[in-house]
């Protein structure tokens, strides 16, 4: 049970593949526009990044390590177009909304990072469940950055939820005479949120790490030949 | 080189060679295996997609041209145009004939604006045969988000007359030819202030493409279905 709470703390927090490994970043820029697209992008990104990692978990007895990684891209490649082929046949609504992201994923080295360090080296389960989590921590940054350019950028969110849901409509939540703040929306805003958003996660885990070292100190005195700092 | 340190050698050789080979036989047997998933995929899927392509085709048609304004099979009735540099199309598209009791009622078909801010902004237009542009919606674009994309009216705020409405049902008659531009430009059309170009885009293809059927309306409609217009005439 401890191993499948740290895979899922390692790809919601310590090891997020945007915050912590900086992987992906890509269709994570293209993308992030608004809060839509970017939650469209990144659950298509956890079925590829599941279906990936259990077709390769299944398969590593085969694999030769020599030719591992040509092997890796051929079958993420290969589930790619079968999911794209499948949502334009049985999900054609969705697809419309979809589509044009789902052959993005496979730029997304995230899903051959994932592959190579963890489904080729353990079991069935737990690379399924890896791939979930690394996959969940992609959609909530995505997500979160998505939603603070639109917010900044054009005063909405939501924005374009009537091409999945029909019956909904995205919200206006500054003035409609809001002027708009164009960067955000353009590929510079996507760095400068993707910064703040980093640097808001060294900052918690610095002061995690601090937090930690004080107490410490305080359980057990310092040795007593130690030097003040 | 003793004889038995030969046989090593060509031992060691064979078993490299051998691992290779192996190797290779294991990527290939990787390759066939997933290029069949992918192709069977592909096959079993084949029919689904054609039928949502075509109802995709129906639906944009239906945007330009209510279903009532004909009774022709437009599917059947329709024509393979060459690459029209009027309409800044490179590829061979297709153009549907809109008749009712056989009375021409409207031509249908694709243009592209290539001087949009970011590039090709794909239309579908549809012509009556009065010479009056219909109506044209953006069928593809990929200008700025909340700001030139009021072009297609899923993004524009005006919900109860969107930017791109304000063409139908107007003709040269109504506009002349040099006034088909927008206002920022001496024409009759608005824009939105910051984002001009986009609209200036569309509004020139528009113009365009109502020129381009006037000139060629009459063959356009004559030809056999499953016809092909090159655009010059022929010898």
């Amino acid at each position: 049970m401890s191993m499948y709470k740290d895979i899922a703390w390692n790809g919601l927090w310590k090891q997020n593949s945007i915050l912590a490994q900086l992987l992906g970043l890509c269709p994570l820029l293209a993308v992030s526009t608004n809060l839509v697209n970017a939650v469209s992008l990144g659950l298509a990104t956890i079925l590829v990044m599941m279906l990936s990692n259990f077709a390769i978990s299944a398969l590593r007895a085969l694999i030769p390590y020599e030719i591992r990684i040509p092997v890796f891209i051929l079958i993420i490649a290969a589930l790619v177009t079968v999911v794209d082929l499948a949502f334009n046949a049985f999900l054609h609504d969705l697809y419309l909304v979809l589509g044009i992201f789902i052959p993005l994923i496979v730029t997304n080295c995230i899903v051959l990072a994932r592959v190579e360090a963890f489904a080729a080296k353990n079991g069935l389960r737990a690379s399924t469940m890896d791939g979930l989590m690394m996959g969940v921590g992609f959609v909530w940054v995505i997500a979160l950055l998505g939603a603070v350019r639109e917010f900044v950028g054009q005063g909405t969110l939501f924005s374009g939820i009537e091409m999945i849901f029909p019956t909904l409509s995205g919200i206006q939540i500054l003035p409609v005479d809001y002027p708009g703040f164009l960067v955000a929306i353009l590929p510079p805003g996507a760095f400068f949120v993707l910064g703040l958003l980093i640097a808001g996660r060294n900052w918690l885990e610095a002061r995690a790490n601090r937090r930690v070292r004080e107490h410490r100190q305080h359980d057990q005195p310092p040795p007593a030949n130690s030097l003040p700092a | 080189m003793s004889e038995p340190e030969a046989i090593e050698v060509t031992r060691r050789e064979s078993s490299v060679l051998r691992i290779s080979m192996r190797t290779a036989a294991i990527m290939l047997a990787f390759t066939l295996v997933f290029t069949a998933m992918m192709a069977g995929t592909y096959k079993a899927t084949e029919p689904l997609v054609a039928a949502s392509a075509l109802a995709e085709k129906l639906r944009l048609i239906g945007e330009v041209l209510p279903p009532g304004a004909y009774d022709n099979d437009l599917m059947a009735d329709a024509i393979t145009l060459a690459p029209q540099p009027a309409l800044g199309l490179d590829d061979d598209t297709r153009l549907w004939r809109a008749r009712r009791n056989g009375v021409p009622v409207a031509l249908v078909f694709e243009a592209a604006a290539r001087d949009g801010y970011s590039g090709r902004i794909g239309l579908i237009v549809a012509v009556g045969s009065d010479g009056k542009l219909l109506a044209m919606r953006v069928t593809t674009h990929k200008e700025t988000p909340g700001l030139g994309d009021y072009i297609d009216p899923k993004k524009d705020r005006n919900k109860a007359r969107p930017w791109i409405t304000q063409f139908n049902g107007l003709g040269f008659a109504e506009v002349p030819r040099e006034k088909w531009r927008v206002k920022k430009d001496g024409g009759r059309f608005d824009q939105m202030s910051g984002a001009t170009i986009s609209a200036r885009a569309v509004t020139n293809a528009g113009g365009r493409a109502l020129a381009w059927a006037a000139e060629h309306r009459e063959r356009l409609f004559a030809l056999p279905p499953d016809g092909r217009f090159e655009g010059k005439e022929t010898p």
